[in-house]
């Protein structure tokens, strides 16, 4: 996993609502087997008619060149519904590095931070603030202090990171790493529970 | 203070708790699937590592599969590309998999059940959200990602924070036509899909101890609808009689120390929940979605809602989008509106009991002609029961299609999929946009509506079919 310390970059707003994983990556692109190429397929059916890379819808946001960046702002309770991590993938390969939002849900909220994707919760009043930004207005993600700040006006909010994550965040420490060295305590529990 | 039922199991398998971090907790069960193992496979594979405890872990090939001819090879070619590489990878690693053509192959989630796999006090996980089903039987069962898969093939362990409680309880007898999908989708129509994010709930009451394992588990199966990361029932006789005698259940002796064992398993009276809810079941009446998140749902004989009777603004363009997706107006019924499809199968509901439901329903019918009716079985175990009760024979007399089981049209991803535009009564979990095909419009009910769909060929009342005056 990339290690992440901090991020300054324009974003790219998706004020909607419950986005579930199956409008971030469609069912029909799960039959890959690696975890490469995702990108080109992120909401899918949301950036193109009738399934054509051919036909972008123009008020998709991101087939507008007005908004771009390494931060996507989305609406409330962002990443719904199907556990798949093919969603963090996709949001990873496309260029994202972290997703703002009032609300995740839990499961794809692990999926981001597995694959070294912030997820920053902030206030539904600062989500707004962001929403209001123009298109060439930066934030800046201080990964080591959980702070989000909008560069225009500097306002500031702070955002939960749990210590054991953030450490892994900041090294590009994966979990499956620290779960191996535990081998010995994790055998030690087996043989205890008989 | 006494200790809830998700803290009882939740302790007992703590291997430790990382200072100011998540918990190492311990895997019993860990049940795998075509579309979400294969990189977890290869993460191991370059670390150059083996499962630790390849016996835990059970493997089956259900969301890709075809639902007709599973005899013969799988035309689509990725998806036989995963299933290939899913023997492949379970043959390497030593993983019992029941595939294609294998009599216990089905949906993984009416699988482990089915087998006895599925026992009280486990700790079960498997990368699909839908593992919640396995709550009903008094275990903490949830949905992971594939890098969490690989922890698990590494390690039998994940790191998960202890997330916060919830008690459910409802109470009283249930209405003429309304089952235990009504129940759980009138719960997200009230606390919405994301209502109980960062919560394992229990649910509870008398209306809850008085269901079936099936009905229990079609409950606990929507959990992860209005967030949660996990539903559980605590176990009692009729869990302890279902699950007596399956294939994978203890036997003779060993069978009394689980049973004792699983006997303790319940919230103790003054345990606390950060959340309790309380529902009466005589106010649930049977259900139905009109929008493209499953809290979208109302009572099938009333009104959609008024888009500007709606005060958040972020709602109010939900609901906007949802029924412009949906082709739906604000403040309309959809009591006799005409569907094209009906869809019977899922993790959610395509057991015997649910398939039996309807085959009482539609005895001696006809299903509309301008309705294409797709029964998918959830496992072979139960497409072969379906024939030894002769509900087949009531299906095809019915027009029905009676399909091989797999996931099928609750997600699309092999061919069964809705064509754009239609209207589709089914009994899945899910009416994301494009969840059952791109433009297709999902209408999500219990099995009994979605029957009485068929035979009427629009959104009916089924207390109409079952009492005619």
């Amino acid at each position: 996993m990339q290690a992440l310390q901090q991020i300054k970059s324009s974003f790219v707003p998706l004020p909607i609502e419950n986005v579930d994983t199956d409008q971030i990556i469609p069912a029909r692109f799960l039959k890959a087997t690696t975890r490469d190429g995702f990108g080109k397929n992120l909401f899918r059916d949301w950036r193109y008619e009738q399934d054509d890379e051919l036909k972008p819808k123009p008020d998709f946001v991101l087939n507008q060149t007005t908004f771009s960046g390494d931060i996507l702002v989305a609406g409330k309770n962002f990443g719904c519904g199907s556990s798949r991590e093919h969603a963090a993938w996709a949001l990873l390969d496309y260029g994202f590095k972290a997703v703002v939002s009032s609300f995740f849900a839990d499961i794809f909220k692990n999926n981001a931070l597995n694959n070294g994707v912030l997820p920053v919760i902030v206030s539904e009043n600062f989500l707004q603030q962001i929403f209001a930004l123009s298109a060439s207005d930066t934030l800046s993600i201080d990964v080591a202090a959980q702070t989000i700040t909008i560069d225009a006006t500097g306002a500031q909010a702070s955002f939960e990171l749990n210590p054991y994550k953030k450490t892994c965040l900041l090294n590009g420490y994966d979990d499956i790493d620290f779960l191996i060295s535990r081998k010995a305590t994790i055998e030690k529990f087996e043989l205890e529970k008989g | 203070m006494g200790k809830t039922l998700f803290d009882k199991i939740w302790d007992a398998h703590v291997v430790e708790k990382i200072q100011d971090g998540p918990s190492v907790l311990y895997i019993d069960k860990h049940f795998i699937h075509e579309v979400t193992s294969p990189q977890a496979f290869n993460g191991i594979e370059k670390r150059g590592l083996s499962l630790f405890r390849p016996k835990q872990t059970i493997a089956t090939a259900d969301h890709n599969v075809p639902t007709l001819n599973q005899h013969l090879p799988i035309k689509d070619l990725l998806s036989k590309m995963q299933v290939d590489q899913l023997i492949e990878n379970c043959e390497k690693h030593g993983v019992e998999l029941y595939g294609l053509g294998h009599p216990y192959q089905g949906i993984v989630h009416v699988i482990g059940p089915e087998l006895g796999i599925t026992q009280p006090g486990m700790t079960i996980v498997c990368g699909d959200s839908h593992t919640s089903t396995h709550g009903a039987f008094g275990t903490i069962a949830f949905g992971i990602g594939t890098s969490e898969v690989e922890m698990v093939f590494a390690s039998q362990c994940v790191l998960q924070t202890k997330p916060k409680t919830m008690r459910i309880n409802i109470d009283g007898e249930l209405s003429s036509g309304v089952v235990s999908k009504d129940i759980i989708l009138y719960i997200i129509a009230k606390i919405s899909a994301s209502g109980a994010t960062g919560y394992f709930v229990e649910y509870a009451g008398s209306t809850i101890r008085a269901l079936s394992m099936e009905a229990r588990m079609t409950i606990c199966n929507m959990s992860i609808e209005m967030g949660a990361r996990g539903g559980m029932i605590a176990p009692d006789e009729i869990t302890f009689g279902y699950i007596k005698g399956r294939t994978y259940a203890p036997k003779g002796a060993d069978w009394d120390k689980q049973l004792a064992d699983w006997k303790q398993l319940y919230s103790d009276e003054d345990a606390v929940f950060d959340l309790e809810l309380t529902f009466d079941a005589a106010e649930i009446a049977p259900m139905i979605t009109y929008g493209t998140n499953p809290g979208l749902g109302m009572a099938i004989d009333a009104n959609i809602p008024l888009t500007d009777s709606i005060s958040n603004e972020g709602e109010r363009k939900n609901l906007a989008q949802a029924l412009t997706y949906m082709g739906l107006n604000s403040g309309a019924a959809l009591l006799g509106m005409p569907v094209q499809h009906v869809f019977i199968g899922s993790c959610t509901n395509s057991r015997i009991e649910d398939l039996r439901l309807v085959a009482a329903l539609v005895k001696g019918r006809k299903k509309h002609d301008g309705v294409k009716v797709m029964i998918v079985p959830g496992s072979q175990q139960v497409a072969k029961q379906v024939h030894a009760e002769g509900l087949d024979r009531i299906f095809a007399e019915a027009g029905f299609q009676i399909r091989q089981a797999g996931c099928s049209a609750c997600l699309g991803m092999n061919e069964d999929k809705i064509p754009a535009g239609e209207y589709c009564i089914s009994t899945s979990n899910r009416n994301f946009e494009g969840r059952q095909g791109a433009g297709a419009r999902t209408l999500l009910a219990s099995p009994l509506t979605a029957a009485a769909a068929a035979i009427t060929g629009v959104v009916t009342d089924v207390r109409d079919l079952i009492n005619p005056n």
